[in-house]
């Protein structure tokens, strides 16, 4: 196929930047995990010096080591941060499929003419602020909060419940947060699922339950993965929800990463802690990214 | 010789599906009718309508997917309505086919066994003589997006069979196939419906279809049966204008009935022609309107006024459609109606050279229709 | 068979239920006359009122709003261009790197994204500041953008292009009088996905900021750390009714357009 130079314009600009505000970031980031923490404005070392020429470059790379992932290895605490992370990640990705598939079925069941508006109603606060969604629920879960209140005052309870500043509310605010990025992929699924199938296993001899076993539930699967992924991955990072919610207990790597850069300072092992949370996460991406290529290529 | 198959016809048989004044309510709308008919062992039943009769419905009562809202549906004489679909002794074949995408071929047929908890040696052996029967064995690790459609439909009907029904339902079951293929299929379900003998009830709009495969045809119209009968009776006795239209093709000549005796009744159909003659043995009221139907093959087609025959009446050529082995003629009348008449091209009036606007004669016996009074 | 059944409507209800009542109570808590937020003293608009005096919120949401409105409008041109080239363009040398780099911000942390585009800004020597805000804000922008835009050009059948070519429109041409009318609906929501992502962004906004640049959810984060506080409630319900009406009509405008696209 040949192009104009209009159409290769048209490729080469989305291209280019991402080239240079998308994947350079990465490569600077993965040099400056290989240097040396430096009482400098940047605070690292070495800077790279071109107008020493070559011996510059070998100079340059001669000082890069790996020193900060030695130091990431043998610190216990960035090993149980990335563990702690992926462990809350995980529960909170099963407790949001159990939520979010309930909801996506009850959707997906729903009159034809009332599904657009509950979608809509399920997406719409994804709409507001993420920062205002995980505020709100501070003034739920607090000791003197209104959860607390109503329990005690229906008497479910005898003294308030600590639940701010605890994983239950991490989990709480990424349940809240992602659920739609669940309901929608597994709605998509179910909702152009033909109804005959369940008939079929009906006529063939299968009660409800067996029949949504059987058929319902394997063929919503390519939802179900994509949005385990879409709710896994971003949660492993996350900052906001385990800063606001969580407490001392909580332990993040995206909350580590931001206290190493902001208030300890130190930008190559902050850097260090990106590039292998970014190496973690490489996994679940390509598998995310192969299953939504397969999903476009069938569809 | 044995007798022919025609259980319906014998008062001490009790057929295995009897259907009792069942009607359906959708809200207002009532798609099926106090509708009452009943189905033998081993028959080849087709119920036949337009889109929209209330056909579907009719049959996904038999399934068990709808409930009657009146009357009742028996098998063997046992009421069938508080059995619900998965324990039902009747299997449906989708018009989707509904095969299950994320299955293989062996084990979309093994599904229903499974369900039944039939031991797994057993349902090994039954898919692998059903999957033999339909000519499916090659494919029986593949998925459904991966065959056919003639080789889709062959896996949904072996699903539906090998559980053994008593009553193999089939929803349009070749409406997706393209025509060649349909007419080489349906013969194959007529030889698979002989071999096992299972009784299949097949829903379908296409008269071709149902005139070929079925031994009995319900003819239904806006959630009433309009007629039962075997293909022939259907095509040559019709007892009403919407079956005769439905049926194939058909001139409809209305008149006046004029004279009536025990053989046949005089139609006034015409003014300035002398009355149709027709022969019938049910004798119609004096006076009233009723209606004479024509099937083209029973009409022929002459340049002259043809010595002899029961009725004959003048017109013009309007339109020719060859359709290879034959041709069909329309004729206008004096008054603008329009009769079909079909020839052979080997003999008939094509030799003859008539054509476009040529003035001819339409003329045929006094057997050849049929007077309807509805 | 397709039946809605008591689980379903349970289970609808009570989801819903999770998803509306914190906003809810943080809207209604927003009128409460106590500055103790979660004991009701009566209602009250006074914190409104002092929301609008309090001239450092002001200030940020200006600084958001010019953000997100810029970013919003060219991650939304690159984006379709993108959305374009991935749909449109056939195999082209680079391509998987291409649509790699299009999904992988979907589901980046925030913090790697933020990270990462700071010390690029710091190793070209870039002030930091509002510009470097709306360039990290167009680069995640434009990728959720080229997503919804696709999805719309994957279902839109190419030979409605071909058909303007064959009618002797230019490529160009056929772009604007045929394909353009028909992904307008996607560009829009690109384009209000992008912009409520912008308004949204507090992690990345913190990393690429500089001094004297503050987005709104940068003020709200450093105050709400403080506690629940009930100008913040009032801040909330103002964003979240914004957010709700900007919804509700675009939502409403692109199904009248929809209606005119295939009647």
């Amino acid at each position: 196929m040949t192009r104009t130079p209009g159409q290769r314009l048209l490729v080469a600009l989305p291209y280019l930047w991402l080239l240079v505000l998308f994947l350079a970031p990465f490569l600077i980031v993965l040099k400056i995990s290989l240097s040396d923490l430096a009482v400098a404005r940047p605070p690292y070392m070495p800077q790279f010096d071109l107008s020493e020429g070559w011996a510059g470059v070998a100079a340059f790379v001669d000082a890069l080591d790996v020193e900060n992932y030695v130091f990431l290895a043998e610190d216990s605490l960035y090993i149980n941060a990335y563990l702690s992370s992926l462990r809350i990640a995980a529960i909170s990705t099963v407790i949001t499929l159990l939520i979010g598939y309930a909801i996506a079925y009850a959707l997906a069941r729903a009159p034809r003419r009332w599904r657009p508006t509950l979608v809509m109603l399920v997406i719409l606060p994804f709409w507001t602020s993420f920062l205002i969604r995980v505020y709100a629920w501070i003034g739920i879960l607090k000791t003197e909060g209104l959860l607390n209140q109503a329990l005690l005052s229906v008497g479910l309870i005898g003294e308030p419940l600590t639940i701010l500043n605890t994983n239950t509310a991490v989990y709480i605010g990424i349940v809240y947060s992602y659920l739609p990025f669940m309901v929608l992929p597994v709605y998509a699924t179910l909702e152009k699922m033909d109804e005959s199938l369940l008939e079929a296993a009906a006529d063939l001899g299968s009660s409800r339950l067996a029949a949504f076993f059987l058929v319902t539930l394997p063929l919503s699967l390519p939802g179900v993965l994509a949005g385990c992924f879409l709710v896994f991955i971003p949660a492993i990072g996350e900052f906001v929800i385990p800063d606001l919610l969580g407490g001392s207990e909580t332990l993040m790597i995206g909350k580590t990463l931001w206290v190493e850069f902001f208030n300890n300072r130190d930008w190559p092992l902050a850097s260090a802690v990106a590039i292998v949370l970014l190496a973690l996460l490489i996994v679940p991406i390509v598998l995310f990214q192969r299953q939504q290529m397969r999903q476009e290529i069938g569809t | 010789m044995t007798a022919p198959f025609a259980p319906w016809a014998d008062p001490a048989a009790s057929p295995l599906i009897e259907i009792r004044d069942v009607t359906k309510r959708f809200g207002a709308f009532e798609a099926v009718k106090s509708l009452s008919l009943n189905i033998y062992e081993r028959e080849f039943f087709a119920i036949l309508g337009p889109s929209g009769c209330g056909k579907t419905t009719l049959m996904r009562m038999l399934a068990g997917f709808e409930t009657p809202s009146e009357g009742a549906i028996l098998l063997d004489g046992e009421d069938l309505s508080p059995v619900p679909p998965a324990k039902r002794p009747v299997n449906m074949m989708f018009q989707s086919y509904a095969l299950f995408p994320h299955l293989t071929v062996e084990k979309n047929i093994a599904f229903g066994l499974k369900r039944e908890g039939t031991p797994s040696g057993e349902i090994a052996e039954r898919v692998t003589d059903i999957m033999r029967l339909v000519q499916l064995t090659d494919f029986a690790r593949r998925k459904p997006d991966q065959l056919s459609g003639g080789q889709r439909q062959r896996v949904a009907l072996a699903r539906a069979l090998v559980k053994r029904p008593r009553l193999l339902l089939l929803d349009e079951p070749l409406g997706a196939l393209d025509k060649k293929l349909r007419q080489e299929t349906q013969f194959e379900l007529m030889n698979i419906q002989e071999t096992l003998g299972t009784t299949f009830v097949i829903v379908t709009h296409d008269q071709e279809e149902a005139m070929t495969v079925s031994s009995r045809i319900a003819v239904m119209r806006a959630g009433e049966l309009a007629q039962v009968a075997t293909p022939a009776d259907l095509y040559e006795r019709p007892e009403s204008r919407f079956v005769a239209d439905f049926i194939g093709e058909v001139t409809i000549l209305e008149g006046r009935v004029s004279g009536a005796d025990a053989v046949g009744a005089t139609l006034s159909a015409m003014e300035g022609a002398p009355d149709l003659r027709v022969a019938t043995d049910t004798l119609p009221p004096l006076g009233e309107t009723a209606w004479l139907a024509l099937r083209p093959e029973t009409v022929t087609i002459t340049p002259d006024r043809p010595e002899g025959a029961d009725n004959a009446l003048p017109g013009t050529v309007l339109d020719i459609a060859y359709l290879g082995n034959l041709s069909t003629y329309h004729v206008a009348l004096a008054d603008g109606r329009v009769v079909k008449a079909q020839e052979s091209n080997r003999f008939g009036a094509n030799r003859r050279g008539i054509t476009w606007e040529d003035a001819v004669w339409v003329s045929w016996e006094e057997d050849a229709g049929v007077l309807l009074q509805a | 068979m397709r039946r809605f059944s008591w689980f379903n409507a349970t289970s609808l209800a009570l989801g819903l239920a999770f998803l509306y009542l914190p906003i809810l109570i943080l809207v209604v808590y927003s009128f409460n006359e106590s500055r103790l937020v979660t004991v009701w003293g009566g209602f009250s608009t006074k914190w409104y009122g002092e929301l609008f005096r309090n001239e450092q919120f002001l200030e940020a949401a200006w600084v958001t709003l010019r953000v997100a409105l810029v970013s919003a409008t060219v991650a939304t041109v690159l984006g379709t261009l993108a959305a374009y080239a991935l749909v449109r363009a056939g195999r082209f040398r680079g391509r998987t790197l291409f649509s790699g780099m299009i999904y992988a911000p979907l589901v980046m942390p925030e913090v790697i994204t933020g990270l990462s585009l700071l010390l690029l800004f710091i190793s070209i020597g870039m002030d930091r500041g509002i510009v470097t805000i709306t360039l990290a804000h167009i680069t995640f922008g434009m990728c959720f953008a080229s997503v919804v835009v696709s999805s719309r050009l994957v279902a839109f059948d190419a030979s409605l292009e071909e058909a303007a070519c064959d009618l002797g429109c230019t490529p160009v041409q056929a772009f604007f009088s045929v394909t353009l009318p028909v992904i307008t609906p996607a560009i829009v929501a690109a384009w209000l996905l992008a912009f409520t992502l912008s308004l949204d962004d507090l992690v990345i906004a913190s990393f690429t900021s500089g001094p004297g640049a503050t987005t709104l959810p940068m003020k709200i984060y450093s105050q709400v750390r403080l506690g629940v506080t009930p100008e913040i409630n009032a801040l909330s319900t103002l964003l979240i009714g914004v957010v709700a009406l900007g919804v509700v009509a675009a939502s409403l405008a692109g199904k009248r357009m929809e209606g005119r696209a295939d009647p």
